[in-house]
Order: structure tokens, then sequence, then C-alpha cells
């Protein structure tokens, strides 16, 4: 928009300039592209490359070009190496039932933070505040000895301990502070008397919430939800403390894999490229829910 | 429909006290206004009978029923709001239905309400319609729409007009008188304004700083005004005071005057004493020009209206009287007046600043 805005100013001062200046600007931004992309590329690239190669073309551009012995080799050796297709199952499910249930708890705590006066909410929200100063590392061992102890219902009836699970790699990460902040932050912007509207109209707290707040809640949604993502898939520490057999493993965890006996870095750009998909299929689908929430909701109208 | 009674209703915020025990009935039926300067309470006030604040002290009852302790959805209430608050993802026809939704009422019963709704308030053509493709004032008829399906006992409204631009105000204010005749519902309407408390309601409350200063029709507090902040903030443009010593009463006036003024007769209810020290309250509208009047300045501002004129002249002591004169006054300025006021339209006030 304003992009748009200093284009249009540009030309009614001096024609002549403005194709000199959008040229420039698409100059910088395709830069910036090309700096974030050329990673990707490489990764990408060098997975269809012997390691050999690989190496070699390091020392020049072919390093980003599909040039010379290309195959989907690595592919089919990284499937042999490592149960690949089960470790990215076991993150997309622990990664999105987190998400989902993070984003569900976590926007009714702001709710009841920013919408309903309770008794010691003040206390609680600085408590929430103070968590997030605390680094995930040091309760890392704490949180695993509860783990280790808590009681569960499962398949076969009452066991204690959570180690090898998907609820160990889940339950610990459904509530954080900064996804609450986020929809604080977010709902003392929307405007208080569209909730007493509700509110006189007859509508229940969780009718405001279902309602009301949560159809305005679009960006919010699909910030935190990008943000939450990103940091469950990319789980590497916790999984690693708490997950010993294949069965639950994540991908991230998978990676040892590729580096024990030797070191084929081929196939760990092959894995790499593998695993990478979900994330830009998540992010795509999730781009077009915010564009999409930020054109429709116009709550200042 | 139903009546509001509030028995000695307070509210605190700590140690602070916002509204200072109000006492008051509003008849069914009854169009109610409550006007006061910023911060006076009007709008806690409303806020506290639609149930969005707690009450601290006192009972407040909507028919028979008292309602302190109920949520605003048991009330029997609909309020429309300073800023419309219509939700932004609905279409007017969800917006105005909302009420009944939440209620469950089955779908003909919806159509049917909204149907009449936008009758009422001229709206079909717009009921597809999401909020941001309205106008402020369209968006204020969704949002009385929204008021008017749930057949409330009392309407409440916080200062609805004021987001509209002049004119519109204009339209909507003779719409609300309408809806409110069409309607026969108790209502009651905040607002700053003291003509649009004049214009619609059947009885006006002033506040001021959490007390209630004086409850009356529109023309008892316009000719009547209890004490000196209803005189001053009712009427515009607003009452001259000017300092005055009493000479003498007798038979129901007091011959009053001021350094700088003649001998001026104004009535009083009760009787005042020879070297008493008095406001004398004098609405430019009862100021006329005449070759002999009392009071004397000189011309210092001029504002040409077309069917009056509006003129501020400066006293030697140091008065500023403002003069709404008929017509098109042939004045200029620095120009030496005298202006004579309307002896039956006076008004006195004690050191107390109430009206004797």
């Amino acid at each position: 928009m304003s992009a748009q805005v200093s284009s249009n100013a540009s030309t009614s001062r001096a024609p002549d300039n403005h194709g000199l200046r959008l040229a420039v600007r698409y100059l910088v931004l395709v830069l910036i592209a090309i700096i974030f992309i050329f990673p990707l590329i490489f990764m990408i690239m060098s997975s269809l490359k012997p390691d050999g190669q690989l190496l070699s073309d390091t020392r020049s551009l072919a390093a980003f070009l599909p040039v010379g012995d290309i195959s989907f080799d690595n592919y089919v050796d990284a499937f042999k190496r490592a149960p690949v297709l089960l470790f990215v199952t076991n993150s997309v499910i622990v990664t999105g039932v987190t998400v989902v249930l993070s984003l569900v708890v976590c926007s009714i705590a702001g709710f009841a933070f920013v919408f309903i006066d309770w008794r010691g909410r003040e206390l609680m929200l600085t408590l929430l505040l103070a968590t997030l100063i605390v680094p995930f590392e040091t309760i890392a061992i704490p949180l695993l000895l509860i783990a280790s102890k808590l009681p569960w219902i499962g398949a076969e009836g009452l066991t204690f301990g959570w180690l090898n699970s998907y609820q160990v790699q889940i339950v610990p990460f459904v509530v954080d502070g900064l996804t609450v902040y986020l929809f604080i932050q977010y709902f003392k912007d929307l405007p208080g008397e569209l909730i007493e509207a509700a509110r006189v109209e007859g509508a229940t707290w969780w009718q405001v919430y279902r309602r009301i707040v949560m159809p305005l809640a679009g960006p919010v949604v699909a910030t935190a939800a990008i943000l939450k993502f990103l940091a469950m898939y990319n789980q590497y520490l916790w999984p690693l403390m708490v997950v010993q057999e294949e069965t639950y493993r994540p991908v991230m965890v998978g990676l040892q894999y590729f580096f024990q006996l030797n070191r084929a870095w081929g196939e760990i750009m092959a894995y790499l490229s593998l695993i990478t998909v979900p994330v830009l299929a998540f992010y795509l689908v999730l781009q077009r829910a915010f564009i999409a929430s930020i054109a429709s909701t116009g709550v200042k109208g | 429909m139903a009546s509001v009674t509030l028995k000695g209703i307070k509210k605190s915020y700590g140690v602070t006290e916002v509204i200072k025990g109000v006492d008051l009935t509003i008849a069914d039926g009854e169009f109610t206004v409550f006007v006061g300067p910023s911060g006076c309470g009007k709008s806690t006030l409303l806020r506290m009978i639609a149930g969005l604040e707690d009450i601290s002290a006192g009972t407040l009852s909507i028919g028979e029923q008292v309602v302190n302790d109920l949520p605003p959805k048991d009330r029997r209430i609909a309020m429309v709001f300073q800023s419309y608050a219509i939700f932004p993802h609905m279409t007017v026809r969800e917006n105005v239905a909302f009420g009944l939704t939440i209620a469950g009422a089955p779908k003909e019963e919806k159509d049917a309400k909204v149907a009449e709704a936008a009758r009422i308030l001229q709206m079909e053509h717009l009921l597809d319609r999401r909020p941001s493709q309205l106008s402020g004032g369209q968006r204020q008829r969704v949002a009385i729409g929204r008021a008017i399906v749930r057949k409330p006992a009392v309407f409440l409204f916080d200062e609805p007009l004021s987001n509209l631009d002049a004119a519109l105000r204009v339209d909507m204010r003779m719409e609300l008188s309408k809806l409110h005749a069409d309607l026969k519902a108790t209502m009651i309407y905040v607002t700053h304004d003291q003509v649009e408390a004049m214009t619609l309601a059947d009885k006006i409350v002033v506040l001021n700083a959490g007390i209630v200063q004086q409850v009356g029709s529109p023309l008892e507090l316009y000719h009547q005004p209890a004490n000196l902040f209803v005189a001053g903030f009712i009427g515009s443009p607003k009452m001259n005071f000017i300092e005055v010593t009493a000479a003498r009463s007798e038979d129901g006036r007091a011959i009053v005057s001021a350094t700088d003024t003649g001998p001026i007769s104004a009535p009083v209810r009760t009787s005042v004493s020879a070297g008493q020290k008095l406001t004398l309250g004098i609405r430019p509208h009862h100021l006329a020009l005449t070759a002999d009047g009392p009071i004397a300045g000189n011309v210092r501002l001029i504002e040409r209206l077309g069917h009056e004129t509006i003129i501020s002249a400066a006293l030697p002591s140091g008065y500023e009287i403002v003069a709404a004169l008929a017509g098109d006054v042939g004045l200029t300025l620095g120009q030496p007046v005298r202006l004579a006021p309307e002896t039956s339209e006076l008004h006195l006030f004690d050191a107390s600043g109430v009206a004797v």
C-alpha cells in the first residue's frame, strides 16, 4: 500500500524518475529474496548430488545449480538409513496437536486476563510474564523428573512415567507465556464496547469468546500458530531427553542417524529437504489465512 | 415496558466516589436524558443501570424488580453505544438478530423481527451488507435495530449521536424522537449536548460531579433553573452572570444593581434582604438594545447568523455580556451600546448558588 502511494506521488512530481526508482526498489527486493532463498536452493541442489561432487561444487556457483551427476539416490538412501516418514509423522502429530491445543487454551487464558474480573488476576499475569524470561534449559531437568513419574491412563490401563510417548512432547508446551501474552495484547486492542454490547444482548462469556472475540482474532491466531509451529517442529533438546524409542522420535532428533558411522552430506541434505516440506506447506496455508483475516475483519470499520 | 427507580445509588472506585447518592424515578414510557459536562458521572450512571458497572450502594429497580445483582442480559434492557459497537464480522442481518440468536429464537421469528426492525429504521436494503460498507448514520441505525428487535423494557443510549456530523445528528435526533413516539418505550439517553437534551427529553436530569443538580422538563430547567450550574449549563448561548447587591425587595421582586449597571428589577421566589450579595442571571435572548437600558458597554465581538446577531459587550468593570439580538443589527466593533433585560425573565442566585 505505502509503495503504491509513494509511487503515485512520485509519478505526479517527477515522471522521469518513476521507472528508475521502481527498478532500484525491485533490485533491492530481489537481492534480499536471493539472500534468503539461497540456503534453501543449496540444500535442495546438494540433496541431488553425490558427496564428492557436493563438496567440490561448494567452491563455485555450481553449488546452487543442478549440474553434474544428478539423481534421487540420496533420497532413496536416506529412507533406507532412517525411518524418515515415521519421524515426519511423529513431528507433525506432536506439532499439530500442540498448536491446536495451545491456540485454544492460550486464547481462553488471554480472554480471561483481559475481559473477566477475577481475584488474583494481576498476580497471575505477573507470574505468567515472569515465565518469559526463564530459559527452557533451566527447567528441563526438573521437568524430566516430573514427567518420568506422571500417571497416564492408556491402552494398558494406569501406568506411571510419560517417557517415550506423544503426550510427554505435547503437554508441557501447550501453555506458554508468549502465546498467552500475544493474545492478551491483541484482545486489549479490541473495542471494549463490542464485548459489552454482546453481554447486554445476552451472550455468556463463552459466547462472547466464541462468537465475537475469536472470529475477530484471525491475525493473532495466525501469528501464534506460526510461532508455535516453528518452535515445536524444531524441538531438539526435550525430545532427545524424553524419547529413546524410534516409535515417538521427531525429525530433529532423527538427524543423528546421519552422523553415525559415516557422515553422508548428500543424505543429510535429502533428509533436510524432506522435513522442510511440512514447514513450507504450513506457512503457505497460514499466510493465506493471515492475509484473508486482515482483509475481512476491519475491526475499526 | 417498565419504570426505572434509583434509590441512594452510589459508585466508588476505591476511595473516590464518582456517583454520590442518586434518587430518581423514571416513569414507564418516559424519555429521560442525563446531561452534564465530561466526567460528571452520567455515563457511569447509565452503565450501572445496564449492569456493566457494579453498584457500590443503593437500590436499582426496573419495573418492580430489584436488579442490583442481575447480569445485563437479565435486566430486560438494550443499549446503544457511542461507537455503535456493531460486530464487524457479521452482516447487518446477523448483527440485528444477534440477541435473538443468542436466545435461541427460531429462524422464522428472527427473520420476522429483523424485517420489522429494518422497516421501522428504513434499512431493508442494507441487511446483507457488512458494517465496513456502511456510513456512520447507517451503522447507528443498525445499532438501534439490534436494540429494538428484542423488545426490551428499557432502552439505554450512551451518547449515540456524538460520532456523527452536525447535519446527520439533527436528522437522527428527529428519528429518535419519532422512534420513541412509535415504540412508547422507556428510554434513558446520555449526552453532554444540552441542545440534544432539550429537544429529545420528556425529563432532563442535570448532573455535575456525581450529584443530581436538578430534574425537570426541558422548559422547567430553562425557565426555573435551581442553581447557578443548571442556569449556566442549559441554554445556548450561555446565561450571563453579574455580581449584584440587593437594594430592597417588594411584591416578589428585588431591585438589584452592580457597580456599573443601573437598578434592575428581578423576580424572586423568596425574600432577599437589603445589602445581600447575589448573582444576577440574564439569558442572551432576553436582552434588547435600547436607548436607556441599565447595562452599558462597548461592542467587542459580533457574530452575524442572519436570523439573529450575537454580540459581546464589555462593561467598564470587566464583565463580558453576551446578547442575542433578533435579525441583522447594524453595529460595529467598539460602538457603545445600552442593553435592557426583559425583567420577567431574570434569575437571582444567593451566595451559595441556589436560586432565590
